[in-house]
């Protein structure tokens, strides 16, 4: 175990090199740059700017140094559009707000969605089963920019019990807007999946011979069905954390929560060069050592495994 | 800054009654909590006067620092950091003397070389500030080769005869030098607090500032909040204790939250929404004029894929007078837009809106005459593309007039629109027959829009040339009164229909009634926190 | 006790085409029995009959529509909020946007281009993550390792500046949007495919399927592959939403759908925009042609798992 997580950390490395050089040939190779504005800038004036960020080098000198700060001293530079700011500052304003944010959304979809796809298959084609699914679809059809502005306008303006956005250092009436209108969509998923691989599990044969073995019904589905049925849901919660984690722009967009994902779509359309590259591999991370985590588990639910 | 007032100001010394900040009228009582809250669409990248480059930044930056002069409610020059100024040798040198008290927020004096200081570092390619065009701007000695890494930084045009007495050198006689000291690119800097933290220096723990206020705190995308200056030297006419900025990128939502009382300021407002403002709230909506301008500009360039037929000054003119702008402001901005039949916005300073004969026509009228031209153009048969970045008013607009293009002249219109730069990148090389854009007025004369239009500038993305109008632009410079040019020049660019003017802007916003003294005049919209003061609630 | 259907699965001369509807043997074969499920369960038909219609309104409700998508009822603009309601006499049966365009036609147009982007986007998903997934989870080892590290790094990638390449390459088009769903579509897809490989091919049909020496291939395709229909169907129902959703993204870039044209995305969006401004039908009807939809799939999809489940026979 311990060696095949060693080897997987090993893989790990190239695995974030690539995907700098990958991310760094495809900005390189799209149009625009940090300094565009609606004023088309002077030459003198841009050249001063490019000189003083380094884009006045050889493109393959620039990815040299990127990847020598980053590897040496975990620096990604300096952000082109906040000027007196580094990417590791944005990072670290950001990241904490959107890792909690992010975290809450993941632990309320989850404990919603799994016992919601629980139920709905042991009570398949009843009335629960039905409420359950309609749920689910529910809060699928209200996408997050629908949903936000009818909460902000239900619980802010008409019903005056939470603040309509800011963060204010993550207190929870701050918190609690963000995480629902994140979570919802992801609590829908999380319990279809939950439901139909219960269905199947269910249907298997050694769920038939327990039950006909006269087990409650109870002991059955905990100790026997939940763990193979949840294989799916972790599968699909490893790049669903990822992206939790690192944040949604609509959330940040919608309650000015000071997140991540904000700055990320913001340097990606305003070409913020640096801040980009942090955010992606700080996303890179969470990917691979999330499905690290959920490579684990499969071996754990499913001891045949080979890992 | 009315150009002829400021001519026959310049003419001698400059002594202004001492404006004071904030003035109460009798009768009003004033709330126990004097704070003032506002909106912010995006978050300003930098709070470095000399590294701003947007408008967003510039209101928080006038509330920390203090230039040589400031504007007044109405948008005329009012000192600030300087007592008094006196300009010599035909508008070429400057004197400004400073005020003894001004004082940084540590306690330090504000002296000349603050200034001399702030100034270099603007030029100095060493810091690459995105708005040193606008050090060159000012024409002041040796600007332009410092920008450009030929100079040094030391050799710039201005001096500290003293403590008190800044002296600027100009290359060319600049009349309204004065009111371009009111920007923060020539503001003053602390430097000793710079060599101490170098690029961390605008964080709040470290920034000493000359303004009314000192930041308190600042989280990107979320909030910042401001304090007043003990220090600042007319303290004790601030009224206002706090200032308090939110981030709200979403313009609905933003509103949603304006109504349950977060703000006192909200603008920009979304889309469509000011009638039902205006309607709901007409002590809050407001609608003032803003100098920018909304115009199509046409494909000028050679050997570009660009439909023959768009080189036919009728054909342009048939295009422009079948967009009727009347709806485009009326039913669809809906927010105190001015129909535009010209470049230069109508409330700029001096500019006196020339003849221009299809703006008195009824739309009927102008729809005849479209037809008309577009007959006499040989009814060419048309399909535009015209780009646009992605955004609901550029959308609605594009969308009603392709279509009016569509109904009256026949001709088919692609509608291209993408993310900011990409569009950008399609602008500046001239793949478009029309591109939608905008200008905004650095100061306030006719001149920051018209100078748009000559060949060399930088943002005449349609690349419209026209040797008259260079030669005019180039005398207006130094003319006695340079409003005959400027008309001359607009009558060209009618004659010619370089672009397709739509509308000039102004700014619609929601303001709290018990916040008092709001410059509601000044076309800049350049506001000081330090001159406002908020009422109880009755 | 798997031998039951492992049999089933093995034997090749009773079911020689599992994979593909080429050939459908009549009687016992594993499709026609999946049909034969799937038509007797009532909300899985009544949904596909629902998807249907809807495929019927997009491809034909321009037929009846009154108004173009792109023509302006000059009329209405700058009074939408007071007149722009359905109205039956004016011939804009779902109400006009806020330009003044019928929102029947555009969303007749937009649902048009939506079903497609989902269709797209879930078939991608559905053919090359599941067979990614499933090679890569059954031929394990080193293989696994990068073809799943080839997905971390794709997941990663700042999509926006895939897109915006293709948009440089090539010219925008509807094909360049059903291309950038494509691309994303199947990453999520090949994950959880993979992980239920992983379980699968311990399983004891599998293990005898390799015992008789069928081929690699042979055994992804005939016999891991059939096993998966189920999630993957569930998936691909979830993934639909996503996809449509997501188009508008595209759109903004500049790459997708452009003005005139429009998507159930898009009107949505503008309706939430409008959701101040007593204008209800913006979001309303785009909104409930988007729900049917979503019910739609759902039935569909849960038909299709329980008549593909092996084990439910």
């Amino acid at each position: 175990m311990t060696a095949y997580i060693l080897r997987r950390i090993a893989i790990a490395i190239p695995t974030i090199l690539t995907l700098i050089v990958l991310s760094f040939v495809l900005m390189e190779f799209a149009p625009g740059s940090p300094f565009d504005s609606e004023r088309g800038i002077p030459p003198a004036v841009l050249a001063n700017l490019e000189a003083k960020y380094g884009l006045d080098r050889p493109a393959i000198e620039r990815l040299g140094i990127y990847i020598w700060n980053i590897v040496t001293q975990f620096d990604f530079g300096p952000s082109f559009t906040y000027r007196d700011r580094t990417v590791n500052d944005i990072i670290a304003q950001g990241f904490p707000v959107t890792l909690t944010y992010g975290i809450w959304s993941g632990l309320a979809a989850i404990a919603v969605g799994v016992p919601l796809g629980i139920v709905a298959a042991i009570r398949h084609n009843t009335w629960i089963d039905y409420l359950a699914v309609g749920f689910s679809i529910g809060a699928q059809v209200l996408p997050n920019f629908v949903m936000a502005p009818i909460l902000v306008l239900v619980f802010t303006l008409w019903l005056g019990w939470l603040p309509g956005g800011g963060w204010q250092g993550g207190q929870w009436n701050y918190l609690v807007l963000p995480v629902i209108a994140l979570s919802t969509s992801f609590m829908a998923s999380i319990a279809r999946l939950t439901r139909s691989s219960m269905l199947e599990v269910l249907n298997a044969p050694f769920i038939r011979t327990a039950q006909a073995k006269g087990l409650p019904m109870r002991r059955v589905i905990l100790r026997h069905a939940l763990k193979p049925a949840m294989l799916p849901v972790i599968s699909y919660l490893g790049p669903t954390f990822a992206f939790l984690l690192t944040g949604s722009v609509l959330i940040d967009v919608f309650f000015s929560t000071g997140g991540i994902g904000q700055f990320f779509v913001a340097a990606a359309l305003g070409r913020d060069y640096s801040v980009i590259m942090g955010v992606t591999v700080l996303y890179g991370i969470i990917v691979v050592a999330l499905n690290l985590v959920v490579d684990l588990a499969y071996a754990w639910i499913d001891p045949k495994i080979r890992l | 800054m009315y150009r002829r007032t400021l001519l026959a100001l310049a003419a001698a010394t400059m002594i202004v009654p001492p404006a004071h900040a904030a003035q109460p009228q009798p009768g009003e009582v004033l709330a126990e909590e004097q704070v003032f809250r506002y909106r912010l669409l995006d978050q300003f990248p930098t709070l470095d006067p000399q590294l701003n480059e947007e408008a967003a930044g510039s209101h928080v930056i006038r509330q920390l620092f203090e230039g040589l002069m400031n504007q007044d409610a109405q948008g005329n020059l009012v000192p600030g950091v300087a007592e008094s100024f006196e300009a010599s040798e035909g508008n070429t040198v400057y004197t400004f003397t400073l005020r003894e008290d001004a004082a940084w927020s540590n306690g330090d004096p504000v002296t000349a070389q603050d200034f001399v200081n702030g100034w270099r570092r603007a030029a100095d390619p060493a810091t690459a500030s995105p708005y040193a065009w606008y050090v060159e701007l000012t024409s002041m000695e040796n600007a332009a080769e410092i920008v450009a890494g030929e100079a040094d930084p030391e050799t710039l045009g201005v001096e500290a005869v003293d403590d008190r007495t800044l002296r600027v050198t100009l290359t060319q006689p600049l009349p309204f030098f004065p009111a371009m000291t009111t920007y923060a690119t020539l503001f003053p800097v602390h430097a000793p607090t710079i060599e101490a933290h170098g690029d961390d220096w605008t964080a709040p723990e470290n920034m000493v500032s000359n303004g009314a206020y000192t930041l308190e705190s600042l989280t990107l995308n979320e909030t910042f909040t401001l304090v007043k200056n003990p220090e600042y030297w007319d303290a004790e006419n601030v009224i206002i204790e706090r200032v308090e900025g939110y981030v709200i990128n979403d313009e609905n939502q933003a509103l949603t939250r304006y109504e349950a009382g977060e703000f006192d300021m909200l603008e920009p407002l979304p889309a469509g929404s000011f009638p039902r403002l205006q309607q709901e709230r007409p002590e809050e909506a407001i609608s003032v004029p803003r100098l920018c301008s909304y115009y199509y500009a046409f494909n000028f360039r050679d050997g570009d894929d660009v439909p023959e037929a768009l080189r036919d000054p009728n054909v342009r003119k048939a295009l422009s007078y079948a967009v009727d702008r009347d709806v485009i402001v009326d039913q669809i901005l809906q927010g105190g837009q001015e129909p535009a039949y010209n470049f230069t916005h109508w409330a700029t300073a001096g500019f006196e809106m020339p003849e221009i004969p299809y703006a008195e026509l009824t739309q009927a009228e102008r729809d005849a005459e479209a037809q008309r031209l577009w007959e006499e153009a040989g009814s060419p048969d048309l399909e535009l593309r015209l780009i646009y970045n992605t955004s609901d008013n550029h959308r609605q607009i594009a969308t009603v007039i392709s279509q009016m293009w569509k109904q009256k002249l026949g001709v088919e219109t692609e509608l291209s629109n993408s993310e900011w730069a990409i569009y950008l990148d399609q602008r500046r090389e001239g793949g478009f027959d029309l591109a939608r854009s905008a200008w905004c007025g650095d100061y306030n004369e006719a001149s920051t829009f018209l100078d748009l239009v000559t060949t060399t500038h930088g943002s005449n993305d349609g690349k419209f040339s026209n040797a008259e109008v260079d030669e005019l632009m180039v005398a207006s410079k130094t003319a006695e009164d340079p409003q005959p040019n400027y008309s001359q020049v607009e009558q060209i660019l009618y004659d010619e229909m370089a672009i397709v003017p739509i509308y000039h802007y102004s700014l619609a916003f929601l303001l709290d009634p018990s916040i008092k003294g709001f410059p509601r005049e000044n076309v800049e919209n350049n506001w000081y926190v330090k001159d406002f003061y908020r009422v109880a609630d009755e | 006790m798997f031998r039951r259907f492992a049999r089933a699965f093995i034997s090749p001369a009773t079911n020689p085409y599992p994979e593909g509807a080429t050939e459908i043997v009549a009687g016992r074969s594993l499709w026609a029995d999946a049909r034969a499920r799937f038509l007797r369960n009532k909300a899985a038909t009544g949904g596909l009959i629902v998807l249907l219609l809807l495929i019927a309104f997009a491809l034909f409700g321009d037929l009846i529509a009154q108004w173009s998508n792109e023509e302006i009822d000059w009329a209405m603009l700058g009074r939408v909020p007071e007149v722009g309601g359905p109205s039956l006499a004016n011939g804009h049966w779902f109400g006009v946007d806020e330009t003044g365009r019928d929102l029947f036609a555009r969303t007749v147009q937009g649902t048009r281009i939506s079903l497609a982007v989902g269709i797209v986007g879930a078939l991608v998903a559905v053919i090359i993550g599941t067979l990614y997934g499933a090679v890569s989870g059954y031929v394990g080892g080193r293989t696994d390792q990068v073809m799943m590290r080839i997905v971390d790094v794709l997941i990663a990638i700042p999509y926006m500046f895939v897109l915006i390449l293709l948009m440089v390459v090539f010219e925008r088009s509807v094909i360049m949007l059903f291309v950038g769903v494509g691309l994303i579509s199947w990453l999520d897809m090949a994950r959880i495919v993979r992980g239920q490989t992983l379980t699968l091919k311990n399983r004891e049909f599998v293990e005898a399927a390799i015992a008789t020496g069928v081929s690699t291939p042979r055994i992804i395709l005939r016999h891991i592959v059939p096993n998966l229909l189920g999630i993957v169907a569930v998936y691909a129902t979830l993934l639909v939403p996503s996809m449509i959703l997501f188009e508008s993204f595209i759109s903004f870039l500049g790459l997708g759908v452009q003005e005139p044209s429009t998507s159930l995305g898009a009107l949505i969006n503008g309706g939430a925009q409008n959701l101040r401004n007593e204008t209800p039908w913006m979001l309303g009807f785009p909104l409930f042609f988007f729900c049917t939809l979503l019910f739609a799939l759902f039935f569909v999809g849960d038909g299709l798992r329980d008549a593909l489940d092996p084990k439910d026979r």
